[in-house]
C-alpha cells in the first residue's frame, strides 16, 4: 500500500536531521498559521502563486534561491566545522552522513540556488528591457516555476523521510547503481531533478522564444541590451544541454527501477559513458550559470561609469563564441579518465580558448570604466569584487585545463577552491549585484546601501579566507570529499577555512539585517523616478513597480540604449517625449495550472522514490487532468482599457518629470 | 538619396521582392510578432530540445550496439519486414496529419476529425507492430535486462514509442476540442504544434530504422 | 499584430507558403513528399540487401538516404526552406543540428578512446 515507506524510513537514531527538520518545520508551520489568521492567503494566492506576471515570477525565483541558499549554506558550514575538527578523529558526522551532506549541498547550490536566482533575474528584466508585456507563453512561465520548487520540496523531505543520496551531486555510477546504493537516496535526488529539469527547459523555450521573437518595435538585434543578449546565449545553452541530462537521468531510472544495463558493472554496462553524457550537460551548464551574470556586469559597470558599454558589437560575438564554445570543452571534467593523449590534447585547447572570449569581455568592462564617473553603489562594489576574483577563478581553470596539470589536481580541494572561486565569485556576486540593482524596480524602494556594504565586506573577505586555503590544501595533495583525515600539516588551513565560513555567514546575516532594514525604513528609500540610478535601458522608463502590463504604448525604439535617448532628448528639450496614443490591449489571465501540477507532480516524485506505483499513476494522471483543463478554458485573457493605461502612464510621465527637473505637462 | 528612398524606388519598380536592400523595417525590428509565430516558432525549440535528448540515447545506443554479454546482436533481432511495416504506417500517418493540417486551413471540421482519425489509427498500428516486436524479444528472454545493448535498443526505440503514445494522446485531445470548440485562433495554434510534434516523430524513426535496424543487420 | 496577419519574410515553422485556398496544391506537396520518402524507404531496405552497393559503402549510403529522407520531411511535411521567409526556422534547426552532431560525435570519438590506457590483452566480453 506504502510501497516501501514505512515509520522506519524516519531517521530516528539521528538527532541532527530531525532537530533541524523540527525547527524548520515549525517555523514553516507557524508561518503559514500567521500568514492565514492575518488573511493574506488571498492576497499571495491571487497576487503571486497563481500570478503568470514575468515580474512577480521572477521575485519568486529569486526568493527561493535565497532561502534555499540559506539550506544550503547549513550544509556548507556542518562540512568546514567537519573538516577543521576531524584530524586523526571521526568529527562528529558520521561517513553516511556526511556524504548525504557534501551530496546535498552541490544538488541544491547548482540547481536550486544558482539556476533558480539567475533565472528569477532574467525573467524579471528580459521583458522590461525589451519593450514588452510578458514572456512569450506567461502561464509556461507559472509552470516552470512550480516544477523548480516541487524539485526543490522532494530533495528537502529526503532529510527527514529516508535519505539523501550518498554520491556526491553527480551521482556517478556504479555507486549510484541499485547494488552500491539500494536505498532512496539516488531516488529523490533523480526524481528531484527530473522534475525540475523539465522545469528550466520549459523556461529557456520560454526566453528563448521572447528574445528572438518579441521584442519592442525599433529593436533589432544590435539594439538589445547587453544582459538581453547573455540571456539569449544562456536560454540556448538550456535548451541545448537540459535534454542530455534528462537522457542521461532516465538511463540511470532505467538502471535502477527496470534493471537496465546502462551503467551497471555486470552485462556490459558503461560507467565511463554515464560521466561522459552527464558532463556533455554539465559543461555547458556552468556556462548557463554565468553568462546571465556577464550581462548583469555589463549593465551595472556600464550604468555606474555613466557610460555606455564599451564595445558592444565585440561583447555580443564574445557571448555567441562563449555559447557555442561551451559545447566543445566537456572533457576536461575527466581527463583521468583515460581518454588518451590526443582526446586529452584537443579538449585542452578547446578549454583554453574559451578563456579568450571571456578576457575579451573583461576588458571591455574596464575599458568602459575608464574615462568614466564612477558611482560606488553596492552593485558597483560587487562588479569590481567579481572582476577581480572572477579572473583569479579562471586562471586557475586555464592552469587545469593543462592535462598534465589536472591529472595531479583532479579532484583535489584544488578543483573545490577553483570552481567555488568562479561559481561565487561570478554567479552569486552577480546574483548580489542584480539583487540590489533591481530591487527598487521590482519593490519601489532601494535596499539599504550600510548593510549592503557590510554584507559585501563579509562576503568577499569572508570568500577569500574561506577559498584560498583550499587552493593551498589542493596543492598539498587534500583529495575533496574527505570525512576526516591524518595529516595534522592540513588542518590549520581547514581551521582558518572554517573562519572564512563564519565570516560569510555574517555576510547572510547583513542580507537578512538589509532586507529587514530597508522594509522597515521603505519610504526613506522609496524609488519615486522609477531611475534610481541614472539608468540606461527600458527598464528604468517605467514605474517601480511597473504595471502588470509593463507599458501602456510599447516604446519605439531608435537606437542603442532605448532609454538613454528618450531621457538625453528630454533633458535637452527640457520636455517630455510625445504623449503616445493610448489603444485597450489585452493581458493574459492568472492560472493555477502551476501550482495544482507541482503538487501532482510532487507526489508523482514521492511516490516513485518510496514505489508506491498506485500513487504514481494518480500523480501522473492528475498532472495530465490539470493540463487538459487549462487547455479547455474559455477565457485567456483580460482588457485593459486605453483610459486605464492613459491613467496609470500619466502618473508614470509625471514622476519622470519630476526626476528630470521638467515642468509638468497640463494634462488635457 | 537615402538608402530607405533608394530601396523604395526598387521596389516601386518591382526589385528587390524580399527586400534585401535595406529599405523597409526589417523584420528584426517591427515589434513582437504575431502569436502564431511566438507559438509555432516556441514549439520549434521544445522539438529541437527533443532532438538534442534523442541524441542522448543515441549515443548511447552507438556505445553500447556491441555490448552484447554473450546475448543477441542487432541483427539476430532484427526483423526486417516488420521494421518495414512499422516505417509505412508512420509515414502514411505523417501524410495524414499533413490533410489534417489543410483542413484546419479550410476550417473544414468533417476532413479534419477524418484525417486526424486516420492519423490515430495508422499511429496506434505502429504502436501495436512495436509492442509485438518488444513482448517477442522479451518472451525470448531477450529483453531490456539482458544486456546492455538490449537495455540501449529497448530505451532508445521505446523512448520513440512513448513519444508517439503521448502524441496520441495528444490527438484524441486536440480532435475533441475541434469537436466541441470549432477553430478559434487558439486551437488551431495548438493543431499547429501537433503537427509540428507529428512530423518531427516521424523524422526522427527515419534515424532510428536506419541506425538501429539497417545498420544493425548490415553493418 | 494581430495573428492573421501574414508576413511575407516571417513564417512560423510549419507554415506553408502559399494561397490558403488552394487546397489541391497543398496536397500535392504532401503526396509528392510520400512519394518521395516512401521511394528513399524502399532504396534503404533494398541497400540492405541487394547486393547492388559496395559492403563496406553500405553505411555511407544509408546514413545518405537517411539524411535525404530527412530532408524530403523537412521540405515537403514541415515547409521549412531556405527561402529568406524562413531564415529564424532554419537557424534555430541549424543549431540544433549542431548541438546533436557534437553529442553524438564527441561521445563516440571519446568513449571509443577510453581503452587508450588499458593492457593489450582485451577482457573477454562478461
Amino acid at each position: 500500500m506504502f510501497g516501501k515507506l514505512t515509520l522506519h524510513s524516519i531517521p530516528w537514531d539521528q538527532p541532527i536531521p530531525l532537530i533541524a527538520a523540527a525547527i524548520v518545520g515549525g517555523a514553516l508551520f507557524a508561518t503559514l498559521v500567521w500568514t492565514w489568521r492575518a488573511g493574506h492567503i488571498p492576497y499571495l494566492w491571487n497576487e503571486w502563486i497563481t500570478s503568470v506576471d514575468h515580474k512577480r515570477i521572477g521575485v519568486m525565483y529569486c526568493l527561493f534561491a535565497l532561502v534555499m541558499l540559506v539550506r544550503g549554506f547549513v550544509d556548507a558550514a556542518m562540512m568546514r566545522s567537519q573538516q577543521a575538527i576531524a584530524e586523526g578523529n571521526g568529527g562528529y558526522l558520521p561517513p553516511e552522513h556526511y556524504d548525504q551532506i557534501f551530496s546535498a549541498h552541490g544538488t541544491i547550490m547548482i540547481f536550486f540556488v544558482a539556476m533558480p536566482f539567475m533565472i528569477g533575474i532574467m525573467n524579471f528584466v528580459v521583458p522590461l528591457q525589451l519593450g514588452v508585456r510578458d514572456v512569450a507563453f506567461p502561464t509556461l512561465n507559472n509552470v516552470s516555476f512550480w516544477l523548480t520548487a516541487s524539485g526543490a520540496l522532494l530533495i528537502n523531505v529526503s532529510l527527514v523521510v529516508g535519505e539523501f543520496a550518498k554520491t556526491g551531486w553527480l551521482a556517478y555510477p556504479p555507486l549510484s547503481e541499485l547494488r552500491f546504493s539500494p536505498g532512496v537516496g539516488v531516488d529523490y535526488y533523480l526524481w528531484a531533478l527530473q522534475i525540475s529539469g523539465v522545469g528550466t527547459l520549459l523556461s529557456g523555450v520560454n526566453l528563448v522564444t521572447t528574445i528572438l521573437k518579441m521584442r519592442a518595435p525599433g529593436m533589432g538585434y544590435t539594439r538589445m541590451p547587453m544582459f538581453c543578449w547573455t540571456s539569449l546565449a544562456s536560454n540556448l545553452l538550456i535548451v541545448a544541454a537540459f535534454p542530455i541530462l534528462t537522457a542521461t537521468l532516465a538511463m540511470l531510472l532505467l538502471d535502477r527501477y527496470l534493471g537496465f544495463h546502462f551503467f551497471t558493472n555486470d552485462l556490459g554496462g558503461n560507467q565511463m559513458m554515464f560521466v561522459n553524457l552527464i558532463w556533455a550537460w554539465g559543461h555547458p551548464e556552468v556556462y548557463i550559470l554565468i553568462l546571465p551574470a556577464f550581462g548583469i556586469f555589463s549593465e551595472v559597470v556600464s550604468t555606474f561609469s555613466s557610460k555606455p558599454l564599451f564595445g558592444y558589437r565585440s561583447m555580443i560575438v564574445a557571448t555567441m563564441v562563449i555559447c557555442i564554445l561551451s559545447f566543445m570543452v566537456w572533457l576536461h571534467h575527466f581527463f583521468t579518465m583515460g581518454a588518451g593523449a590526443d582526446v586529452n590534447g584537443f579538449f585542452g585547447v578547446t578549454t583554453m580558448i574559451i578563456a579568450v572570449p571571456t578576457g575579451v569581455k573583461v576588458f571591455n568592462w574596464l575599458f568602459t570604466m575608464y574615462g568614466g564617473r564612477i558611482r560606488f553603489h553596492v552593485p558597483m562594489m560587487w562588479a569590481v569584487a567579481f572582476m577581480i576574483t572572477f579572473v583569479i577563478g579562471g586562471m586557475t581553470g586555464v592552469l587545469l585545463a593543462v592535462p598534465p596539470a589536472d591529472f595531479v589536481l583532479h579532484n583535489s580541494l584544488f578543483l573545490v577552491a577553483h570552481f567555488h572561486n568562479v561559481i561565487i565569485g561570478g554567479v552569486l556576486f552577480g546574483a548580489f549585484a542584480g539583487y540590489n540593482y533591481w530591487f527598487p524596480k521590482a519593490f519601489g524602494f532601494r535596499l539599504d546601501e550600510f548593510w549592503g556594504k557590510t554584507a559585501f565586506w563579509l562576503w568577499v573577505v569572508g570568500f577569500y579566507v574561506a577559498f584560498m586555503p583550499l587552493y593551498v590544501l589542493g596543492l598539498m595533495g587534500m583529495t575533496r570529499r574527505m570525512q576526516h583525515y591524518d595529516v595534522p600539516e592540513w588542518q590549520p588551513w581547514l581551521i582558518l577555512a572554517a573562519f572564512g565560513a563564519l565570516m560569510i555567514a555574517g555576510g547572510i546575516a547583513s542580507q537578512v539585517m538589509q532586507l529587514y532594514v530597508s522594509i522597515k525604513r521603505r519610504k526613506d528609500l522609496a524609488d519615486l523616478s522609477g531611475d534610481p540610478w541614472d539608468g540606461r535601458s527600458l527598464e528604468w522608463i517605467t514605474t517601480s513597480p511597473p504595471p502588470p502590463f509593463n507599458f501602456a504604448v510599447l516604446p519605439n525604439v531608435k537606437g542603442e540604449e532605448a532609454y538613454w535617448g528618450i531621457k538625453s532628448q528630454a533633458r535637452e528639450n527640457r520636455e517630455l517625449s510625445e504623449t503616445p496614443k493610448y489603444e485597450a490591449f489585452s493581458i493574459p489571465r492568472n492560472s493555477p495550472t502551476g501550482f495544482v501540477t507541482a503538487f501532482f507532480t510532487t507526489a508523482l516524485g514521492f511516490a516513485a522514490v518510496w514505489h508506491i506505483w498506485w500513487l504514481v499513476i494518480l500523480g501522473f494522471l492528475g498532472a495530465w487532468a490539470t493540463f487538459v483543463v487549462f487547455a479547455w478554458r474559455d477565457e485567456n485573457e483580460t482588457e485593459v482599457t486605453a483610459e486605464e493605461a492613459r491613467q496609470l502612464d500619466d502618473k508614470r510621465r509625471a514622476a519622470k518629470a519630476r526626476m528630470l527637473d521638467i515642468p509638468a505637462e497640463a494634462t488635457a | 538619396m537615402s538608402a530607405d528612398a533608394i530601396a523604395a524606388e526598387q521596389r516601386a519598380q518591382g526589385g528587390d521582392p524580399h527586400k534585401l536592400g535595406r529599405g523597409d523595417t526589417p523584420p528584426s525590428e517591427r515589434g513582437p510578432a504575431p502569436k502564431r509565430i511566438v507559438v509555432s516558432y516556441g514549439f520549434w525549440i521544445f522539438l529541437l530540445t527533443d532532438f538534442v535528448m534523442f541524441a542522448g540515447f543515441f549515443a548511447a545506443y552507438a556505445v553500447l550496439a556491441k555490448a552484447t554479454a554473450g546475448g543477441p546482436a542487432a541483427r539476430d533481432i532484427v526483423e526486417l519486414p516488420l521494421v518495414g511495416a512499422e516505417t509505412a504506417l508512420l509515414l502514411a500517418s505523417s501524410f495524414a496529419c499533413g490533410m489534417a493540417g489543410i483542413a484546419t486551413a479550410a476550417k473544414n471540421r468533417k476532413w479534419f476529425q477524418i484525417a486526424m482519425a486516420a492519423t490515430a489509427i495508422l499511429g496506434a498500428g505502429f504502436l501495436a507492430l512495436e509492442a509485438h516486436e518488444f513482448l517477442t524479444l522479451i518472451a525470448e528472454g531477450h529483453g531490456p535486462q539482458r544486456s546492455a545493448f538490449l537495455s540501449a535498443f529497448f530505451a532508445l526505440v521505446g523512448c520513440h514509442g512513448v513519444h508517439v503514445t503521448l502524441g496520441l494522446l495528444w490527438l484524441t485531445t486536440m480532435m475533441a476540442q475541434v469537436q466541441a470548440k470549432g477553430f478559434p485562433d487558439e486551437i488551431v495554434r495548438r493543431i499547429a504544434c501537433f503537427s509540428l510534434f507529428w512530423h518531427a516523430l516521424d523524422i526522427i524513426w527515419v534515424a532510428l530504422f536506419t541506425t538501429v535496424y539497417l545498420l544493425g543487420v548490415a553493418g | 499584430m494581430s495573428d492573421d496577419t501574414e508576413l511575407d519574410d516571417d513564417r512560423a515553422p510549419g507554415e506553408g507558403g502559399g494561397d490558403s485556398a488552394d487546397i489541391r496544391g497543398k496536397v500535392l506537396t504532401y503526396v509528392a513528399g510520400f512519394v518521395l520518402a516512401a521511394i528513399l524507404t524502399a532504396a534503404s531496405f533494398a541497400v540492405v540487401h541487394s547486393g547492388v552497393i559496395y559492403g563496406p559503402g553500405i553505411p555511407v549510403a544509408l546514413i545518405a538516404l537517411a539524411i535525404a529522407q530527412m530532408g524530403v520531411h523537412l521540405v515537403f511535411f514541415l515547409h521549412v526552406t531556405s527561402g529568406p521567409d524562413n531564415t529564424n526556422n532554419v537557424l534555430a534547426l541549424a543549431f540544433g543540428v549542431l548541438i546533436v552532431g557534437l553529442v553524438l560525435i564527441g561521445s563516440i570519438w571519446i568513449m571509443a578512446h577510453l581503452d587508450h590506457n588499458l593492457m593489450p590483452a582485451s577482457m573477454p566480453a562478461m
